[in-house]
Protein backbone atom coordinates (compact mmCIF):
# COMPACT_ATOMS: atom_id res chain seq x y z
CA UNK A 1 0.00 0.00 0.00
CA UNK A 2 1.48 3.34 -1.03
CA UNK A 3 1.63 6.25 1.43
CA UNK A 4 -1.01 8.24 -0.53
CA UNK A 5 -3.50 5.33 -0.47
CA UNK A 6 -2.79 4.76 3.23
CA UNK A 7 -3.51 8.43 4.00
CA UNK A 8 -6.77 8.42 1.99
CA UNK A 9 -7.95 5.20 3.67
CA UNK A 10 -6.98 6.60 7.10
CA UNK A 11 -9.05 9.75 6.48
CA UNK A 12 -12.05 7.65 5.36
CA UNK A 13 -11.72 5.42 8.45
CA UNK A 14 -11.43 8.43 10.79
CA UNK A 15 -14.53 10.05 9.25
CA UNK A 16 -16.50 6.80 9.56
CA UNK A 17 -15.42 6.45 13.19
CA UNK A 18 -16.37 10.04 14.04
CA UNK A 19 -19.85 9.44 12.62
CA UNK A 20 -20.06 6.09 14.43
CA UNK A 21 -19.15 7.78 17.74
CA UNK A 22 -21.81 10.44 17.12
CA UNK A 23 -24.48 7.84 16.34
CA UNK A 24 -23.39 5.87 19.41
CA UNK A 25 -24.18 8.85 21.66
CA UNK A 26 -27.73 8.83 20.22
CA UNK A 27 -28.04 5.05 20.70
CA UNK A 28 -26.82 5.39 24.28
CA UNK A 29 -29.22 8.17 25.18
CA UNK A 30 -32.18 6.40 23.58
CA UNK A 31 -31.09 3.09 25.15
CA UNK A 32 -30.74 4.62 28.61
CA UNK A 33 -34.12 6.29 28.11
CA UNK A 34 -35.68 2.91 27.28
CA UNK A 35 -34.05 1.21 30.29
CA UNK A 36 -35.08 4.04 32.63
CA UNK A 37 -38.63 4.21 31.26
CA UNK A 38 -38.37 7.66 29.70
CA UNK A 39 -38.17 8.91 26.11
CA UNK A 40 -34.61 10.16 25.67
CA UNK A 41 -33.84 12.59 22.81
CA UNK A 42 -36.90 12.81 20.54
CA UNK A 43 -37.09 16.30 19.05
CA UNK A 44 -34.40 16.61 16.36
CA UNK A 45 -35.09 14.34 13.36
CA UNK A 46 -36.96 11.02 13.40
CA UNK A 47 -36.72 9.43 16.89
CA UNK A 48 -34.33 12.26 17.79
CA UNK A 49 -31.70 10.66 15.51
CA UNK A 50 -30.15 13.99 14.50
CA UNK A 51 -29.63 15.03 18.13
CA UNK A 52 -25.94 14.18 17.88
CA UNK A 53 -25.55 16.54 14.89
CA UNK A 54 -27.24 19.34 16.86
CA UNK A 55 -25.01 18.60 19.86
CA UNK A 56 -21.89 18.71 17.69
CA UNK A 57 -22.86 22.11 16.26
CA UNK A 58 -23.62 23.38 19.76
CA UNK A 59 -20.26 22.19 21.14
CA UNK A 60 -18.34 23.60 18.17
CA UNK A 61 -19.81 27.06 18.71
CA UNK A 62 -19.57 27.13 22.51
CA UNK A 63 -17.00 29.27 24.28
CA UNK A 64 -13.92 27.29 25.24
CA UNK A 65 -11.60 29.03 27.69
CA UNK A 66 -8.65 28.18 29.93
CA UNK A 67 -9.49 28.59 33.64
CA UNK A 68 -7.57 31.24 35.62
CA UNK A 69 -4.31 29.81 36.96
CA UNK A 70 -4.48 26.90 34.53
CA UNK A 71 -1.64 25.82 32.24
CA UNK A 72 -2.84 26.85 28.77
CA UNK A 73 -0.64 24.57 26.61
CA UNK A 74 -1.30 21.43 28.62
CA UNK A 75 -5.00 22.31 29.00
CA UNK A 76 -5.40 22.50 25.21
CA UNK A 77 -3.23 19.44 24.50
CA UNK A 78 -4.99 17.04 26.92
CA UNK A 79 -8.32 16.59 25.03
CA UNK A 80 -6.43 15.75 21.83
CA UNK A 81 -4.61 13.01 23.73
CA UNK A 82 -7.99 11.49 24.61
CA UNK A 83 -9.03 10.94 21.00
CA UNK A 84 -5.88 10.59 18.86
CA UNK A 85 -4.36 7.41 20.41
CA UNK A 86 -7.73 5.63 20.21
CA UNK A 87 -8.08 6.59 16.54
CA UNK A 88 -4.55 5.28 15.96
CA UNK A 89 -5.55 2.00 17.63
CA UNK A 90 -8.18 1.41 14.92
CA UNK A 91 -5.36 1.31 12.37
CA UNK A 92 -4.58 -2.32 13.20
CA UNK A 93 -8.14 -3.61 13.71
CA UNK A 94 -9.02 -6.42 11.26
CA UNK A 95 -12.52 -5.56 9.96
CA UNK A 96 -12.54 -8.57 7.64
CA UNK A 97 -10.15 -11.07 6.04
CA UNK A 98 -7.16 -8.94 5.00
CA UNK A 99 -9.17 -5.79 5.71
CA UNK A 100 -7.05 -3.62 8.01
CA UNK A 101 -5.03 -0.46 7.48
CA UNK A 102 -1.87 -1.95 8.95
CA UNK A 103 -1.61 -5.71 9.41
CA UNK A 104 0.82 -5.36 12.30
CA UNK A 105 2.05 -8.75 13.52
CA UNK A 106 1.48 -7.64 17.13
CA UNK A 107 -1.72 -5.68 16.72
CA UNK A 108 -3.01 -6.80 20.14
CA UNK A 109 -0.21 -5.09 22.06
CA UNK A 110 -0.37 -2.02 19.83
CA UNK A 111 -4.05 -1.47 20.74
CA UNK A 112 -3.25 -1.97 24.44
CA UNK A 113 -0.47 0.63 24.14
CA UNK A 114 -2.78 3.13 22.46
CA UNK A 115 -5.46 2.65 25.13
CA UNK A 116 -2.82 3.11 27.85
CA UNK A 117 -1.81 6.49 26.39
CA UNK A 118 -5.31 7.91 26.92
CA UNK A 119 -4.64 8.23 30.64
CA UNK A 120 -2.45 11.27 29.91
CA UNK A 121 -5.51 13.11 28.64
CA UNK A 122 -7.20 12.80 32.02
CA UNK A 123 -4.14 13.30 34.18
CA UNK A 124 -2.75 16.29 32.30
CA UNK A 125 -6.18 17.83 31.76
CA UNK A 126 -6.78 17.53 35.49
CA UNK A 127 -3.46 19.08 36.43
CA UNK A 128 -3.75 21.92 33.92
CA UNK A 129 -7.26 22.83 35.12
CA UNK A 130 -5.99 24.24 38.43
CA UNK A 131 -9.00 22.81 40.21
CA UNK A 132 -9.18 20.48 43.21
CA UNK A 133 -12.02 18.31 41.90
CA UNK A 134 -10.20 17.93 38.61
CA UNK A 135 -6.94 17.00 40.34
CA UNK A 136 -8.67 14.34 42.45
CA UNK A 137 -10.22 12.96 39.25
CA UNK A 138 -6.81 12.89 37.58
CA UNK A 139 -5.24 11.03 40.49
CA UNK A 140 -8.04 8.48 40.41
CA UNK A 141 -7.56 8.07 36.65
CA UNK A 142 -3.84 7.36 37.02
CA UNK A 143 -4.34 4.88 39.88
CA UNK A 144 -7.16 3.11 38.02
CA UNK A 145 -5.15 2.86 34.83
CA UNK A 146 -2.11 1.39 36.63
CA UNK A 147 -4.32 -1.11 38.49
CA UNK A 148 -6.32 -2.35 35.51
CA UNK A 149 -3.60 -2.14 32.87
CA UNK A 150 -1.72 -4.91 34.68
CA UNK A 151 -4.35 -7.59 34.14
CA UNK A 152 -5.89 -6.12 30.98
CA UNK A 153 -2.94 -7.41 28.98
CA UNK A 154 -2.54 -10.65 30.95
CA UNK A 155 -6.23 -11.56 30.55
CA UNK A 156 -5.89 -11.90 26.78
CA UNK A 157 -2.55 -13.73 26.75
CA UNK A 158 -4.42 -17.05 27.03
CA UNK A 159 -5.96 -16.30 23.64
CA UNK A 160 -2.56 -15.41 22.24
CA UNK A 161 -1.22 -18.76 23.47
CA UNK A 162 -4.11 -20.68 21.89
CA UNK A 163 -3.79 -18.83 18.58
CA UNK A 164 0.02 -18.84 18.64
CA UNK A 165 0.07 -15.29 17.31
CA UNK A 166 -0.27 -11.64 18.33
CA UNK A 167 -1.73 -10.72 14.95
CA UNK A 168 -5.45 -9.90 15.10
CA UNK A 169 -6.10 -11.51 11.70
CA UNK A 170 -4.44 -14.78 12.69
CA UNK A 171 -6.27 -14.84 16.03
CA UNK A 172 -9.62 -14.62 14.18
CA UNK A 173 -8.60 -17.36 11.76
CA UNK A 174 -7.63 -19.58 14.73
CA UNK A 175 -11.29 -19.38 15.89
CA UNK A 176 -12.72 -21.02 12.76
CA UNK A 177 -13.49 -24.14 14.85
CA UNK A 178 -14.54 -22.74 18.21
CA UNK A 179 -14.67 -19.18 19.51
CA UNK A 180 -12.18 -18.40 22.24
CA UNK A 181 -14.75 -17.19 24.77
CA UNK A 182 -15.72 -20.86 25.19
CA UNK A 183 -12.10 -21.92 25.76
CA UNK A 184 -11.18 -18.82 27.79
CA UNK A 185 -14.25 -17.85 29.87
CA UNK A 186 -12.18 -16.41 32.74
CA UNK A 187 -9.91 -14.51 30.38
CA UNK A 188 -12.95 -13.15 28.52
CA UNK A 189 -14.69 -11.99 31.73
CA UNK A 190 -11.51 -10.34 33.03
CA UNK A 191 -10.85 -8.70 29.67
CA UNK A 192 -14.34 -7.21 29.52
CA UNK A 193 -14.07 -5.94 33.10
CA UNK A 194 -10.69 -4.32 32.45
CA UNK A 195 -12.03 -3.07 29.11
CA UNK A 196 -14.77 -1.13 30.87
CA UNK A 197 -12.11 0.39 33.13
CA UNK A 198 -9.85 1.17 30.16
CA UNK A 199 -12.72 2.95 28.41
CA UNK A 200 -13.55 4.79 31.68
CA UNK A 201 -17.20 3.80 31.53
CA UNK A 202 -19.72 3.41 34.29
CA UNK A 203 -19.49 1.70 36.74
CA UNK A 204 -15.70 2.29 36.50
CA UNK A 205 -15.78 6.03 35.85
CA UNK A 206 -14.70 7.22 39.29
CA UNK A 207 -12.38 9.81 37.77
CA UNK A 208 -15.40 11.81 36.61
CA UNK A 209 -18.10 10.68 39.01
CA UNK A 210 -20.46 13.62 39.21
CA UNK A 211 -21.86 12.75 42.64
CA UNK A 212 -18.58 13.34 44.49
CA UNK A 213 -16.24 15.14 42.05
CA UNK A 214 -18.58 17.45 40.04
CA UNK A 215 -17.19 16.12 36.73
CA UNK A 216 -13.70 15.10 37.88
CA UNK A 217 -10.95 15.86 35.38
CA UNK A 218 -13.51 17.43 32.99
CA UNK A 219 -14.84 19.97 35.48
CA UNK A 220 -13.23 22.98 33.78
CA UNK A 221 -13.70 21.85 30.18
CA UNK A 222 -16.33 23.15 27.81
CA UNK A 223 -17.05 23.38 24.09
CA UNK A 224 -14.99 21.32 21.68
CA UNK A 225 -12.38 20.36 24.29
CA UNK A 226 -15.15 18.76 26.34
CA UNK A 227 -16.47 17.06 23.20
CA UNK A 228 -13.03 15.61 22.43
CA UNK A 229 -12.95 13.88 25.83
CA UNK A 230 -16.34 12.35 25.09
CA UNK A 231 -15.29 11.43 21.59
CA UNK A 232 -12.27 9.60 23.06
CA UNK A 233 -14.51 7.74 25.50
CA UNK A 234 -17.02 6.58 22.87
CA UNK A 235 -14.28 5.61 20.45
CA UNK A 236 -12.61 3.66 23.26
CA UNK A 237 -15.86 1.73 23.82
CA UNK A 238 -15.97 0.85 20.12
CA UNK A 239 -12.27 -0.08 20.10
CA UNK A 240 -12.53 -2.29 23.20
CA UNK A 241 -15.64 -3.94 21.69
CA UNK A 242 -13.79 -4.51 18.41
CA UNK A 243 -10.84 -6.02 20.28
CA UNK A 244 -13.12 -8.26 22.38
CA UNK A 245 -14.97 -9.44 19.25
CA UNK A 246 -11.66 -10.19 17.53
CA UNK A 247 -10.16 -12.04 20.49
CA UNK A 248 -13.12 -13.92 21.93
CA UNK A 249 -16.13 -13.84 19.59
CA UNK A 250 -14.75 -14.97 16.26
CA UNK A 251 -14.09 -11.55 14.68
CA UNK A 252 -15.56 -11.45 11.17
CA UNK A 253 -16.45 -15.18 11.15
CA UNK A 254 -20.12 -16.06 10.65
CA UNK A 255 -22.48 -17.74 8.16
CA UNK A 256 -24.10 -16.23 5.01
CA UNK A 257 -23.35 -12.53 5.57
CA UNK A 258 -20.02 -10.98 4.47
CA UNK A 259 -17.25 -10.85 7.12
CA UNK A 260 -17.22 -7.06 7.73
CA UNK A 261 -21.02 -7.10 8.30
CA UNK A 262 -20.64 -9.83 10.92
CA UNK A 263 -17.83 -7.88 12.53
CA UNK A 264 -19.93 -4.71 12.65
CA UNK A 265 -22.95 -6.55 14.08
CA UNK A 266 -20.89 -8.18 16.83
CA UNK A 267 -19.16 -4.91 17.75
CA UNK A 268 -22.56 -3.17 17.84
CA UNK A 269 -24.01 -5.86 20.12
CA UNK A 270 -21.08 -5.58 22.53
CA UNK A 271 -21.26 -1.78 22.53
CA UNK A 272 -24.95 -2.11 23.45
CA UNK A 273 -23.90 -4.34 26.34
CA UNK A 274 -21.69 -1.46 27.56
CA UNK A 275 -24.80 0.77 27.65
CA UNK A 276 -26.81 -1.93 29.39
CA UNK A 277 -24.11 -2.37 32.07
CA UNK A 278 -24.02 1.41 32.57
CA UNK A 279 -27.77 1.44 33.18
CA UNK A 280 -27.99 -1.42 35.65
CA UNK A 281 -24.84 -1.34 37.80
CA UNK A 282 -23.98 1.16 40.55
CA UNK A 283 -20.50 2.61 40.96
CA UNK A 284 -18.25 0.77 43.44
CA UNK A 285 -16.28 2.70 46.04
CA UNK A 286 -12.86 3.84 44.84
CA UNK A 287 -10.85 1.56 47.18
CA UNK A 288 -13.07 -1.39 46.19
CA UNK A 289 -12.32 -0.69 42.53
CA UNK A 290 -8.54 -0.63 42.96
CA UNK A 291 -8.60 -3.45 45.53
CA UNK A 292 -10.47 -5.72 43.09
CA UNK A 293 -7.86 -5.15 40.40
CA UNK A 294 -4.89 -6.15 42.57
CA UNK A 295 -6.49 -8.76 44.83
CA UNK A 296 -8.69 -10.59 42.29
CA UNK A 297 -8.11 -9.42 38.74
CA UNK A 298 -4.33 -9.83 38.60
CA UNK A 299 -4.10 -13.20 40.47
CA UNK A 300 -6.96 -14.67 38.44
CA UNK A 301 -5.37 -13.53 35.17
CA UNK A 302 -2.03 -15.08 36.21
CA UNK A 303 -3.67 -18.40 37.22
CA UNK A 304 -5.61 -18.44 33.94
CA UNK A 305 -2.38 -17.82 32.04
CA UNK A 306 -0.55 -20.59 33.89
CA UNK A 307 -3.31 -23.14 33.35
CA UNK A 308 -3.70 -22.22 29.68
CA UNK A 309 0.05 -22.52 29.15
CA UNK A 310 0.13 -25.93 30.85
CA UNK A 311 -2.84 -27.19 28.81
CA UNK A 312 -1.43 -25.89 25.54
CA UNK A 313 1.88 -27.68 26.17
CA UNK A 314 0.19 -30.90 27.39
CA UNK A 315 -2.36 -31.15 24.59
CA UNK A 316 -0.77 -29.41 21.66
CA UNK A 317 2.91 -29.87 22.40
CA UNK A 318 3.61 -26.22 21.60
CA UNK A 319 5.75 -24.14 21.26
CA UNK A 320 7.90 -24.71 18.23
CA UNK B 1 9.34 1.90 6.57
CA UNK B 2 12.84 3.15 5.98
CA UNK B 3 15.98 4.45 7.58
CA UNK B 4 14.91 7.99 6.64
CA UNK B 5 11.85 7.74 8.91
CA UNK B 6 13.96 6.16 11.65
CA UNK B 7 16.55 8.96 11.59
CA UNK B 8 13.82 11.62 11.52
CA UNK B 9 12.02 10.06 14.52
CA UNK B 10 15.30 9.56 16.40
CA UNK B 11 16.22 13.22 15.83
CA UNK B 12 12.84 14.27 17.23
CA UNK B 13 13.34 11.96 20.20
CA UNK B 14 16.76 13.47 20.87
CA UNK B 15 15.50 17.07 20.58
CA UNK B 16 12.57 16.34 22.92
CA UNK B 17 14.93 14.68 25.40
CA UNK B 18 17.23 17.72 25.39
CA UNK B 19 14.24 20.01 25.96
CA UNK B 20 12.97 17.71 28.72
CA UNK B 21 16.09 18.25 30.84
CA UNK B 22 16.20 22.01 30.25
CA UNK B 23 12.59 22.91 31.23
CA UNK B 24 11.89 24.64 34.51
CA UNK B 25 8.36 23.23 34.79
CA UNK B 26 8.39 19.58 35.90
CA UNK B 27 5.13 18.73 34.10
CA UNK B 28 6.31 20.30 30.84
CA UNK B 29 9.54 18.32 31.17
CA UNK B 30 7.52 15.13 31.62
CA UNK B 31 5.42 15.94 28.57
CA UNK B 32 8.60 16.33 26.55
CA UNK B 33 9.94 13.07 27.99
CA UNK B 34 6.70 11.43 26.85
CA UNK B 35 7.14 12.96 23.39
CA UNK B 36 10.71 11.67 23.29
CA UNK B 37 9.64 8.12 24.22
CA UNK B 38 6.85 8.17 21.64
CA UNK B 39 9.25 9.33 18.95
CA UNK B 40 11.64 6.57 19.97
CA UNK B 41 8.78 4.08 19.56
CA UNK B 42 8.18 5.41 16.05
CA UNK B 43 11.91 5.04 15.32
CA UNK B 44 11.73 1.38 16.35
CA UNK B 45 8.73 0.84 14.05
CA UNK B 46 10.61 2.52 11.23
CA UNK B 47 13.50 0.09 11.75
CA UNK B 48 10.99 -2.81 11.55
CA UNK B 49 11.60 -3.58 15.23
CA UNK B 50 7.84 -3.75 15.81
CA UNK B 51 8.05 -5.62 19.10
CA UNK B 52 10.47 -3.09 20.61
CA UNK B 53 8.21 -0.33 19.25
CA UNK B 54 4.99 -1.53 20.89
CA UNK B 55 6.77 -2.35 24.15
CA UNK B 56 8.28 1.13 24.11
CA UNK B 57 4.79 2.61 23.71
CA UNK B 58 3.06 0.32 26.20
CA UNK B 59 5.59 0.14 29.03
CA UNK B 60 7.63 3.34 28.88
CA UNK B 61 5.29 5.86 27.29
CA UNK B 62 2.09 4.22 28.59
CA UNK B 63 2.97 3.23 32.15
CA UNK B 64 6.32 4.50 33.46
CA UNK B 65 5.83 8.18 32.59
CA UNK B 66 2.25 7.93 33.91
CA UNK B 67 3.71 7.08 37.33
CA UNK B 68 6.06 10.08 37.12
CA UNK B 69 3.15 12.36 36.19
CA UNK B 70 1.10 10.86 39.02
CA UNK B 71 3.79 11.90 41.52
CA UNK B 72 4.65 15.29 40.04
CA UNK B 73 1.05 16.50 39.80
CA UNK B 74 0.58 15.99 43.53
CA UNK B 75 3.48 18.36 44.26
CA UNK B 76 2.65 22.02 43.97
CA UNK B 77 5.62 23.30 41.95
CA UNK B 78 4.56 26.96 41.91
CA UNK B 79 6.51 29.97 40.71
CA UNK B 80 9.10 29.78 43.53
CA UNK B 81 10.10 26.22 42.62
CA UNK B 82 10.33 27.15 38.95
CA UNK B 83 12.57 30.14 39.77
CA UNK B 84 14.83 27.83 41.80
CA UNK B 85 14.92 25.39 38.89
CA UNK B 86 15.85 28.18 36.46
CA UNK B 87 18.67 29.27 38.76
CA UNK B 88 20.04 25.71 38.89
CA UNK B 89 19.71 25.24 35.14
CA UNK B 90 21.91 28.23 34.51
CA UNK B 91 25.05 26.25 35.36
CA UNK B 92 24.14 22.69 36.36
CA UNK B 93 23.48 21.35 32.87
CA UNK B 94 26.86 22.26 31.32
CA UNK B 95 28.92 19.19 32.30
CA UNK B 96 26.14 16.63 31.69
CA UNK B 97 25.48 18.29 28.33
CA UNK B 98 29.19 18.04 27.41
CA UNK B 99 29.31 14.31 28.24
CA UNK B 100 26.07 13.58 26.40
CA UNK B 101 27.35 15.58 23.42
CA UNK B 102 30.61 13.62 23.36
CA UNK B 103 28.78 10.31 23.57
CA UNK B 104 26.46 11.26 20.71
CA UNK B 105 29.31 11.99 18.27
CA UNK B 106 30.15 8.31 17.53
CA UNK B 107 26.45 7.61 16.91
CA UNK B 108 26.26 10.48 14.45
CA UNK B 109 29.35 9.20 12.67
CA UNK B 110 27.81 5.73 12.64
CA UNK B 111 24.69 7.08 10.96
CA UNK B 112 26.78 9.00 8.45
CA UNK B 113 29.13 6.31 7.30
CA UNK B 114 28.23 3.02 9.02
CA UNK B 115 26.78 -0.05 7.32
CA UNK B 116 23.06 0.79 7.17
CA UNK B 117 21.98 -1.68 4.51
CA UNK B 118 19.91 -0.97 1.45
CA UNK B 119 16.18 -0.16 1.43
CA UNK B 120 13.92 -1.00 4.36
CA UNK B 121 15.34 -2.76 7.43
CA UNK B 122 14.47 -6.43 7.78
CA UNK B 123 11.76 -7.29 10.30
CA UNK B 124 11.97 -9.93 13.02
CA UNK B 125 9.25 -12.46 13.86
CA UNK B 126 7.81 -12.17 17.40
CA UNK B 127 7.91 -15.94 17.81
CA UNK B 128 11.62 -16.03 16.94
CA UNK B 129 12.26 -13.23 19.40
CA UNK B 130 10.36 -15.04 22.15
CA UNK B 131 12.21 -18.29 21.53
CA UNK B 132 15.51 -16.41 21.57
CA UNK B 133 14.68 -14.62 24.83
CA UNK B 134 13.58 -17.78 26.63
CA UNK B 135 16.04 -20.08 24.81
CA UNK B 136 19.57 -18.87 24.15
CA UNK B 137 19.25 -15.84 26.42
CA UNK B 138 17.08 -17.55 29.03
CA UNK B 139 19.43 -16.97 31.97
CA UNK B 140 19.90 -13.27 31.17
CA UNK B 141 16.12 -12.83 30.76
CA UNK B 142 15.46 -14.51 34.11
CA UNK B 143 18.12 -12.34 35.80
CA UNK B 144 16.49 -9.19 34.46
CA UNK B 145 13.09 -10.51 35.56
CA UNK B 146 14.48 -10.94 39.08
CA UNK B 147 14.82 -7.17 39.28
CA UNK B 148 11.04 -7.02 39.50
CA UNK B 149 11.28 -8.78 42.86
CA UNK B 150 12.98 -5.65 44.22
CA UNK B 151 9.91 -3.71 43.16
CA UNK B 152 7.64 -6.27 44.80
CA UNK B 153 9.54 -6.03 48.09
CA UNK B 154 9.35 -2.24 47.85
CA UNK B 155 5.58 -2.34 47.34
CA UNK B 156 5.18 -4.73 50.28
CA UNK B 157 7.29 -2.41 52.44
CA UNK B 158 5.46 0.77 51.43
CA UNK B 159 2.05 -0.87 51.66
CA UNK B 160 2.55 -2.28 55.18
CA UNK B 161 0.02 -1.38 57.81
CA UNK B 162 1.27 1.75 59.55
CA UNK B 163 -1.93 2.23 61.55
CA UNK B 164 -0.67 1.31 65.08
CA UNK B 165 2.66 3.13 64.61
CA UNK B 166 0.97 6.30 63.37
CA UNK B 167 -1.39 6.26 66.34
CA UNK B 168 1.63 5.90 68.65
CA UNK B 169 3.32 8.87 67.01
CA UNK B 170 0.14 10.86 67.44
CA UNK B 171 0.19 10.20 71.21
CA UNK B 172 3.78 11.44 71.45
Amino acid sequence: MSIAVAIILSVILIMALLVAAGVFTWVERRGLGFLQERLGPNRVGPFGFLQWVADTVKLLTKEDEVPPGGDAITFRLAPALAAIPVLAGFGVVAFGPGLSLAALDMGVIFILAMLALTVYAMVLGAWASHNRYALLGGLRAAAQMLSYEAFFGLSLMGVVMLAGSLSLGQIVEAQSGVWFFILQPVGCALFLLAGIAAAHRLPFDLQESEQDLVAGFMTEYSGMSFALFFLGEYLAVILVSALAVTLFFGGWLGPILPGPIWFGLKVGALALAFIWIRAILPRPRYDQLVGFAWKWGLPLALINLLLTGALVVLIGGRPG
Amino acid sequence: MSWGFAIWAATLAFAAAVMAVTRASAVHALLLLLASLLALGVAFFAMAANFAGVIQLLIYAGAVVAVFVFVVMTVDAGEAAMAREREMLRSAWRWPALFVGLSVIPILFGIGGGPMGEGAPAGADTRELGLLLFGDWGVATELVALMLIAGMIGVRHLGRNLGPRLRERGRE
